[in-house]
């Protein structure tokens, strides 16, 4: 296949863009693919650090067939998919949900898991059971409101806003 | 088994969940968490944390600290403005905006993992308590590398290992361990070679295990190496013994006796006098006192140890003269 910019040379860098749900194709030579500029093509497997030699793999073929899709951004720090990729670390806590399901891969090969089960922080526990206690609450509120208690049902609606501002201001 | 443990020590990294990671950080960031962290570490009355901002220190006093390995090489150099809390005992460490906003270290002689850990536990419960972490239900603490995700733990040993390097079994140690999710450096950490036949192990993994887990791991592959080294002593000393004594008392001989020498050599020859007392050929100096000099022949604590900078050649000539002393 002859590039489709210059239509001389061969098309050896192939991009996937997907706009819209609408999928487009294009095969570039190295040269053109180059100007185009926008991913770095000098050399996609220049392993130039122990970190970028273990995300690389990570993600197989798509090295070669660079697509836009790829482009996620953090919305706390503005760091791309790609900025990650090539720095090996994060911009911000944000990132790890914002480039949360190419993560997965990643850690598996790293850690060979994906889940944490060590430590959990003392004030995120107190979190994890005031959530628990307004679940427990809301079940308690709806069998208050099928029994027609609504005294009750208000006075259990109100402990329930205020663990909600509890958590809200942590 | 002091004589082949020299330190144990344990690193937690943290970062607060409302600062951009160090990477993204501005000025302002920076000062805002040396701030707030500042301000929380004063307040614990269980430690007597002295405060230090690397850019207000002498670069002779940043040496002296990475030497006594308080702080990294990367704090010290760093671009953005960073910090560091350190206990009166010089065994904690809290490096603040290194590659996290947080590096809790706690570092003991010996094999004290244990101890370093509840430490290290016990200021980590602490901070949390005035600070809010970076941490997720998923994926536990949010680190700013995705290799010390999870605990952001880092338990590891300095182990001396001259009789394995000397019979050439660390390549094989080295390979295998790191299959096990080991990992292996130099002296002076990440890509430092193992002078002295001085080798850090530590964990590389950090999510999916619990502390105590990863902990107990880096413990047990521990043992084994330091069981093989033990080995590795015997089979020199009935195979070798001629050998190995005349290596022993020539390093013995010339650091009793040279008038200049430099921190490499020292370091080489204080490495084979340490095994020779623990393999029970010299008997004229204690492991302690090998372990002293260990730390005051780097060039930059030498000079703190006589109050004053010096030349590299004026260097030597003291550090000569520091270590007649000590073995005296
Ligand atoms: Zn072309
Ligand atoms: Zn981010």
């Amino acid at each position: 296949m002859l590039c489709e910019n210059c239509g001389k040379r061969p098309a050896t860098v192939h991009y996937t863009q997907i706009i819209n749900g609408v999928k487009t194709e294009m095969h570039l030579c190295e040269v053109c693919a180059k100007q185009k500029g926008s991913i770095e093509f000098d050399a996609p497997f220049s392993v130039t650090n122990f970190l970028a030699g273990i995300l690389e793999p990570a993600f197989g073929t798509q090295v070669l067939k660079p697509s836009f899709e790829m482009q996620l951004t953090c919305k706390g720090c503005g760091m791309t998919f790609d900025e990650f990729r090539r720095a090996g670390r994060f911009g911000c806590a944000m990132c790890y949900s914002s480039f949360s399901e190419k993560l997965y891969p990643i850690f598996r090969r790293i850690h060979g898991n994906t889940k944490h089960v060590g430590k959990i922080p003392t004030k995120m526990g107190e979190d994890i059971a005031i959530k628990r206690e307004i679940d427990r609450l809301k079940i308690e509120l709806n069998v208050a409101i099928k029994n027609e208690e609504y005294e009750k049902a208000a006075q259990i609606r109100d402990k329930i806003r205020e663990l909600e501002k509890k958590l809200s201001r942590e | 088994m002091s004589d082949i443990v020299i330190t144990s020590r344990i690193r937690l990294a943290r970062n607060l969940s409302d600062v951009p990671f160090t990477i993204k950080m501005n000025d302002y960031d920076a000062s805002n968490v040396i701030d707030r962290v500042r301000d929380v570490i004063l307040k614990n009355k269980q430690y007597h944390f002295e405060f230090f901002e690397i850019k207000k220190l002498p670069l002779i006093k940043r040496q002296v600290l990475i030497e006594k390995h308080l702080i990294s090489p990367a704090l010290a150099s760093s671009k953005i403005k960073s910090a560091v809390a350190i206990d009166q005992n010089e065994n904690i460490s809290i490096m603040i905006n290194e590659e996290d906003h947080l590096r809790i270290q706690v570092l003991y002689r010996g094999q004290q993992i244990q101890k370093a850990w509840e430490d290290a536990n016990r200021i980590d419960d602490f901070l949390e308590q005035h600070l809010s972490y970076a941490y997720d239900e998923t994926w536990g603490y949010l680190t700013s590398c995705p290799t010390n995700v999870g605990t952001g733990l880092r338990a590891s040993f300095m182990l001396h290992l001259p009789a394995l390097t000397l019979l050439g079994y660390m390549k094989g140690i080295i390979d295998t361990i790191t299959k096990l999710g080991i990992a292996v450096r130099g002296f002076y950490g990440e890509g430092s070679e193992a002078a002295g036949n001085l080798y850090q192990i530590s964990n590389q993994i950090t999510l999916g295990q619990p502390e105590e887990d990863i902990i107990a791991n880096v413990v047990s592959i521990t043992n084994q190496i330091i069981e093989q080294e033990q080995q590795a002593r015997l089979k020199l000393l009935s195979e070798n013994r001629a050998f190995v004594e005349d290596k022993v008392y020539r390093a013995y001989g010339i650091l009793k006796y040279a008038r200049n020498i430099s921190s490499n050599e020292a370091l080489k020859l204080i490495s084979d006098v340490r095994m020779g007392i623990s393999m029970g050929i010299i008997k004229e100096t204690t492991i302690d006192r090998l372990d002293v000099l260990l730390n005051l022949i780097q060039p930059a604590i030498i000079q703190d140890y006589f109050g004053r900078e010096m030349t590299p050649e004026e260097r030597d000539i003291k550090r000569a003269e520091l270590i007649r002393k000590i073995l005296e």
